[in-house]
């Protein structure tokens, strides 16, 4: 197990979200950056939707009561074992009593702690997610504190390469523009308005938390006789919906169905991307065709089951 | 009939219609059961709507153009006999007092006793459209005209779980404790969401709400708690 010492900002037990509810109104919830969870979970050996602990922006201290592996990814907060410095997107492994510190996040704004073998927390609905809004899952539904304490579930002292077990994110320039496929109601907009939406520079406001990332930029134009209000429907992780001709990006903890008009939708593998963006970020959109979306996230998918299967390959020692 | 909307890499909507009506909403689901049988392969989760379901796929496994395909295939048999109505539940209600504080107000501004706007309210046998807002919410259609009532100036800050109020021409259940600025006129001691139980939601879209009047023994019977609103 081990106890939190400092729980920092924000800090939450996240796996890969709480899947088959949202008929019924539940939000899905889970990581904000699913790439940085899938490889910490890699370097542990875990399976990619594990539960894991999401820090933000500012870091945290635990104490590791028994020894474990663990492994961060996503932004870096300058980690430190017992003072140490220690590398993002490494496994470790920490003996009884070791204290792991996290800084102030750099190149990103969230990360991910996992440990092998995952957190024993009971699953509610499936998933050990944290519902902050509805106040159950995760950690007794809510965020971290100081002095919480969090059981293993199947604590491993060894994995294959443990002394080079390293992963790196899979994604390339923080500042490539977030592909996105237009739709559902993109002709709930003008061709000007998509224009704008496609070629401005928007920025990130401080009004952006794990439900959506507000933004502020070229005003959205919308289609003749529409203005932006739709019938409610089904709403996805990375869907931009234009209320007020301002873009909201909507994330982890939105809400399952909605009433604004949806321009387009962020592609799957680039979603930790705006995860990582912290008030004041800038970015643009870039279209991709639905095909091509698809086969982007084929390749992810492929590429996250690549690294697994190279970090497990035994060397044979002779 | 259909239009299939791209959602991402990993989603699509199917819009049945435009419109708030209890055929289209029928359509819906009737298309969610559909495609719950047909088990096709790589469909993740469905999101039914009033007036569309949204379907969540791995495109590892299925694609937009092969789900399109299946789903033309599937909307094709939604026309033929009417879809079997949907189960009726029925919501035991503690109207007025300390669970509906707004019950005075609301028979005030309809020009009708609180009595009558019980009789009113309870008689109707509500659509479940959909769910959402919160885990368990059900956006109710069909309420009479007559004790539509505005929204309170001022949200309270918590309302009850269970609470029943209404909003212009709607009205709903508040399945958990939340800030609101519906018309409080009673409540239900039933638990809508327990993230706990093994079926944790009491209600599913294309279900019928039915509320039923019960006094103050059996509402604490039911386990109905004291909490003021």
């Amino acid at each position: 197990m081990l106890t939190v010492l400092k729980a920092g900002m924000m800090t939450s037990v996240q796996d890969g979200g709480r899947m088959g509810w949202q008929r019924f109104g539940v939000p899905v919830c889970g990581a904000m950056d699913p790439e940085a969870l899938a490889i910490a979970n890699i370097l542990c050996g875990n399976d990619e939707a594990e539960a894991a602990l999401e820090l933000t922006g500012a870091g945290c201290a635990v104490r590791f009561e028994s020894p474990n592996i663990f492994a961060l990814s996503g932004a870096d907060f300058s980690p430190r074992l017992n003072g140490v410095p220690v590398e993002t997107g490494r496994a470790v492994l920490a003996k009884k009593g070791d204290i792991l510190e996290t800084g102030f996040a750099k190149m990103g704004f969230r990360g991910i702690l996992a440990v092998a073998g995952g957190f024993d927390l009971p699953p509610v609905m499936g998933s050990r997610s944290t519902d902050l809004k509805g106040r159950f899952g995760g950690f007794e539904g809510r965020l971290l504190r100081d002095g919480d304490v969090l059981p293993f579930r199947d604590a491993q002292l060894w994995l294959p390469n443990l002394p080079d077990r390293r992963a790196d994110l899979l994604r390339g320039s923080a500042d490539a523009p977030l592909r996105v496929v237009l739709g559902p109601q993109d002709d709930s907009f003008s061709p000007h308005g998509i224009k704008t939406f496609l070629s401005g520079t928007y920025t990130v406001t401080s009004k952006s938390d794990r439900m959506g990332y507000r933004l502020e930029g070229p005003k959205i134009e919308y289609a003749k006789d529409k203005d932006g209000n739709i019938i409610s429907d089904g709403i996805v992780m990375g869907a931009v919906q234009v209320p007020s001709g301002q873009p909201i990006v909507m994330m982890a903890d939105r809400q399952t169905t909605g009433g604004y008009a949806k321009i387009a939708v962020v592609i799957t593998p680039d979603l930790g991307r705006i995860a990582q963006m912290a008030a004041g970020h800038p970015l643009r959109f870039t279209a991709v065709t639905q095909e091509e979306a698809e086969e982007l996230t084929r390749a992810w998918k492929k590429d996250l089951r690549r690294l697994r299967a190279a970090l497990d390959e035994e060397t044979v020692l002779w | 009939m259909a239009r299939f909307l791209a959602c991402g890499d990993s989603a699509l909507t199917v819009e049945l219609g435009q419109g708030i009506s209890p055929e289209i909403n029928a359509r819906v689901t009737a298309l969610s059961a559909l495609i719950s049988e047909a088990r096709l392969p790589g469909v993740r989760e469905l999101v039914p709507a009033y007036c569309s379901l949204t379907v969540q796929y791995d495109p590892e496994q299925t694609s937009h153009t092969q789900l399109t395909a299946a789903l033309t295939e599937l909307c094709g048999h939604l026309d033929g006999p009417a879809a079997a109505a949907g189960a009726l539940v029925e919501l035991p209600v503690l109207y007025g007092g300390f669970c509906g504080p707004d019950l005075g107000f609301v028979a005030q501004n309809a020009g009708l006793s609180p009595d009558e706007v019980i009789g009113i309210h309870s008689k109707t046998d509500y659509l479940i459209y959909m769910l959402g807002f919160t885990p368990g919410f059900p956006y109710l259609g069909g309420m009479d005209g007559r004790i539509a009532a505005p929204r309170l100036q001022t949200p309270r800050v918590r309302i009850p779980a269970g609470s029943v109020g209404i909003a212009g021409e709607q009205t709903g259940v508040y399945p958990i404790a939340s800030p609101g600025g519906w018309q409080i006129i009673g409540r239900t001691p039933l638990r809508l969401f327990d993230p706990q139980r093994e079926q944790p939601f009491l209600l599913s879209a294309g279900q019928k709400v039915r509320f039923v009047p019960i006094d103050e023994a059996e509402y604490r019977r039911l386990g109905g708690s004291d909490e003021p609103c």
